[in-house]
């Protein structure tokens, strides 16, 4: 894992620094770099902080969800159609935020009861219902034809740097969160989830309420993130907003860069974006086909990534 | 019952019968291996464009096709299973779905560069049965007892031939089956070669029902998933149970709610089950 | 004595097993009672009842006069009742140091992690695995993993422990460690349970012996006044264990005692 040898290098006093460095890196992208570098930063730090979101059930609760698409289209309707009735944008991220965390607080009991296999499926068909509503639910989300959202007024270069602070400012509260969890007492009780949950339990974790904070935890900021995607791009689709492949790539990032771990979710997010980027640009008509190929090698060739994974996933 | 309700639940049937014949393969990898194939819906659509490839470009009968496509995706799922998944098949479940969901990747980036997304199937015009006022198109009848059959097929695979009782020691009890003399790598790679078969043999019914376009694989594997749920994982009588109580659903709920909401019901069904009984409705366990 | 547990008719079935019927018994604050019975006895699905892992199907648990019946597992921890595995059960990928902080944590009195693993490093003092601290937890040796077990159950300032077959796989030597172990456990205060299904490690420390046979209490009282009860030398002894407990069992006994 990298970013558990990364962790182990710097000791965790170096932990913030590395991370405040990497946020620098990112909110200085204007001056370096041209709007296509700043929209890279951009995706660089949306992904971060759905990578992070994740982690908190996949990595530190040991959970092996894929609801992140369903997160995500859920914030990014419930933000669009709160501002197309005239709510402020940041207000309706806000909004979103919460409804997010509303639904994954009323799922979370019944899905975090299944384990294994189960509570993948189950998650994963959050984003197909969430898909289907979309559809057909025409009146309050345009059905299938989608959903236009009303662009933010100014120049390119205004809304360029206007979304990347925007997603930097959700980052940073994503990994405030995370570092707050990680030191305190709900890390220390979802780890001890993650490894044995019943032994969890006998001393004194309170499992359940645990794992649907930690459910809520990784919905919230997917809402915030999805609503200032929705407000970005002008535009949601259902089967855009809540995307399957979404919900399997994050997973993806954060067991690349380590799970369970403040850091990992940051750099594997980071290097994938930039590898689809790369890899995007050169191959257009075989991007997914490349993308799926790196899945396979990174199971296969870095096993200090996916293969070295030190987690429980009950099956 | 009035003609029209005779209509819906023969309608029911037949999709259940097409969802029984697309899930059963699909629940035995799941059940025998602990693996969930994502690239199931792949092999379906796979399965129909070649289909539908032999149809428009050698004129080859869709019937006529079924076996050796069939075949073709037997042996495609067993060299993966046997050169890739099986290196990771005891890793956690996160691992072995990532891997089949990156394979799933490949394939269906392949397909819609091979067979371009355009929508095709197979138009055979058998006629069709009329008894008063419901009517049973002859090629999807076709279709319903063609699935009916190699469900049953399976199932008298893995009841009858020493392969299939391999399997179903394989999946009672690994360790044991190997001290016994079963090559466990090898059985898997077979488990998952019959689970691409059964998705081949679809697929090649479902060009006669339904277009072929890549658009779908997600929404064949979510049908698999929903039926698996419903009937219960690993069993060939609790997948045909799982596919008829899901077609009847969907029928029935697109009759009285709107086409619209029929698949919204499957997952809601799913959801429920998995919440109160996620055995399966008809659960026990055991593969045979 | 004011009662701590009281158990009313207390029942769990699996289907058609019935692995607890109808058991009522009480313990006192300060007892050390041995509850034993052969294998399949009932012994650990009675542990889980009282726990909160299991619904009974039937039956009060009371604790400190509070009806626990439906409770759940951490609330039962969280109440000052807390219990050892039969099979151990640590967080294999963390320290001992951790393993027992956690308890401290989330059942004990720290109030932080620093605190949490201060207060740990004095249990694991306290049964012997101090040396092992920074050790993960999953390349223990058994008789050191059954100390972590004691450890992290002690970290958690129980009122009462239930001792699930703590001596279940220890040699003579092990086992008499672990026996003073308890000794200094129960001196320390702290009500225990001693569940066993062999005889001699409960007898030798128990003040009252409750004896479990098919899911019911055949009998209840001082260790030697059940030893001679008739029904427990039939039902217990002279069905699994008159040859052994006749020969080297009570050998042993003999110079233990
Ligand atoms: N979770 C369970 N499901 C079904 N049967 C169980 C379960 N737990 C225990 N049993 C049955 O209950 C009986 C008592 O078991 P147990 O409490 O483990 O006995 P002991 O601890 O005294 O050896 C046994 O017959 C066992 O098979
Ligand atoms: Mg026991």
């Amino acid at each position: 894992m990298i970013g558990a040898a990364v962790s182990r290098t710097l000791g965790s006093r170096g932990l913030p620094w590395v991370a405040g460095l990497w946020l620098v890196v990112l909110a200085l992208s204007p001056l370096y770099g041209d709007n296509y570098i700043v929209k890279i930063a951009t995706f660089v730090a949306l992904y971060g902080v759905l990578a992070l979101s994740w982690n908190f059930i996949g990595g530190y609760a040991g959970y092996p969800s894929f609801a992140t698409g369903a997160f995500v289209g859920l914030g990014a309707y419930a933000g669009a159609i709160c501002q197309n009735a005239g709510v402020p944008m940041i207000v309706a991220w806000l909004l979103a935020a919460i409804i997010v965390a509303g639904v994954a607080a009323a799922m979370g009991p019944v899905i975090l009861r299944l384990r294994g296999h189960y509570f993948a499926i189950g998650s994963i068909s959050l984003v197909e219902i969430g898909s289907v509503l979309a559809s057909n639910w025409s009146g309050l989300t345009g059905g299938g034809e989608g959903l236009n959202v009303r662009f933010l007024p100014g120049g390119p270069d205004f809304i360029a740097r206007f979304f990347l602070y925007a997603m930097l400012v959700i980052l940073v509260a994503a990994l405030a969160t995370t570092i707050a969890v990680d030191r305190g007492r709900l890390g220390f009780g979802l780890r001890c989830i993650a490894q044995n949950e019943d032994a969890a339990e006998m001393v004194g974790v309170p499992s359940t309420r645990y794992k649907i904070a930690a459910f809520v935890l990784s919905g919230v900021f997917c809402g915030a993130a999805g609503a200032a995607y929705a407000s970005w791009v002008g535009y949601i689709a259902p089967a855009d907003a809540f995307s399957i492949l979404l919900t399997v790539k994050v997973p993806v990032m954060v067991l690349l860069g380590g799970a369970g771990s403040v850091l990992g979710p940051l750099i594997g997010s980071a290097a994938l974006v930039l590898l689809e980027e790369t890899v995007w640009a050169r191959f257009l008509d075989y991007h997914q086909a490349i993308l799926g190929a790196i899945i396979v090698a990174l199971i296969f060739f870095l096993p200090g990534g996916l293969l070295g994974l030190r987690l429980r996933w009950r099956s | 019952m009035s003609a029209l309700y005779a209509q819906v639940l023969l309608n029911g049937l037949m999709l259940g019968a097409l969802y029984a014949c697309i899930a059963v393969g699909f629940s035995l990898v799941w059940g025998v291996l602990n693996v969930i194939s994502m690239m199931h819906g792949s092999f379906v659509i796979l399965a129909g464009y070649l289909t539908c490839a032999a149809f428009t470009g050698a004129g080859i009968h869709p019937f006529a096709a079924l076996v050796p496509v069939a075949l073709l995706l037997l042996l495609l799922g067993y060299f993966l299973q046997l050169g890739l998944i099986n290196r990771v098949v005891s890793q956690p479940v996160l691992t072995t779905l990532t891997l089949t969901f990156g394979l799933d990747m490949i394939l269906y980036n392949l397909m819609n560069v091979w067979f371009e997304a355009t929508p095709r199937r197979v138009t055979l015009d058998l006629g069709r049965l009329e008894f008063g006022e419901v009517v049973l198109p002859l090629d999807r009848a076709a279709a319903m007892v063609l699935a009916l059959a190699m469900t049953g097929l399976l199932y008298v695979i893995l009841r009858g031939s020493r392969l299939g009782r391999a399997i179903v020691a394989v999946r009672m009890d690994r360790d044991a089956a190997a001290l016994m003399g079963i090559r466990v790598p090898r059985v898997y790679a077979a488990t998952f070669g019959l689970g691409a078969m059964m998705a081949g043999a679809c697929g090649a019914l479902l060009a006669l029902v339904y277009p072929i376009t890549t658009n779908v694989t997600g929404q064949l594997l979510g049908k698999a998933f929903i039926v698996c749920v419903i009937g219960g994982l690993g069993t060939v009588p609790g997948a045909l149970a799982g596919g008829l109580v899901l077609g009847l659903v969907e029928s029935f709920g697109g009759h009285w709610f709107g086409p619209q909401v029929a698949p919204l019901l499957g997952f809601a069904l799913m959801l429920v089950l998995l919440a109160v009984k996620p055995t399966g409705l008809f659960g026990q366990r055991g593969y045979e | 004595m004011k009662p701590l547990l009281e158990v009313e008719k207390l029942s769990k079935h699996f289907g058609g097993v019935h692995a607890v019927r109808d058991v009522s018994f009480t313990i006192g604050s300060g007892e050390i009672v041995g509850l034993i019975g052969p294998n399949g006895a009932g012994k650990t699905t009675l542990v889980n009842l009282l726990t909160g892992v299991h619904r009974p199907s039937g039956g009060v648990v009371r604790f400190e006069g509070v009806d626990v019946t439906a409770q759940r597992p951490h609330e039962a921890a969280r109440r000052g009742l807390a219990r050892t595995f039969q099979i151990v059960q640590p967080f294999p990928r963390m320290t001992v140091l951790e393993n027992v902080a956690a308890g401290a944590l989330f059942a004990g009195q720290a109030g932080s992690r620093a605190e949490a693993e201060r207060l740990a490093a004095g249990y694991l003092a306290a049964v012997g695995l101090d040396r092992e601290s920074q050790r993960l937890a999953a390349t223990l040796t058994l008789p050191s993993r059954k100390r972590l077990e004691l450890a992290k159950s002690l970290a958690m300032r129980p009122k009462l422990l239930l001792l699930d077959e703590v001596n279940a796989g220890l040699n003579t030597s092990e086992i008499d460690g672990a026996l003073a172990l308890i000794r200094r456990i129960a001196a320390s205060g702290i009500t225990v349970v001693l569940i066993e299904h062999l005889m001699k490690v409960v007898l030798s420390l128990s003040q009252r012996v409750l004896v479990l046979h098919h899911g019911q209490l055949l009998a209840s009282g001082a260790p030697e006044a059940v030893m001679r009860d008739p029904q427990v030398v039939e039902a217990y002894l002279g069905a699994r264990f008159a040859a052994r407990f006749a020969g080297g069992d009570a050998k042993s006994e003999a110079s233990h005692g």
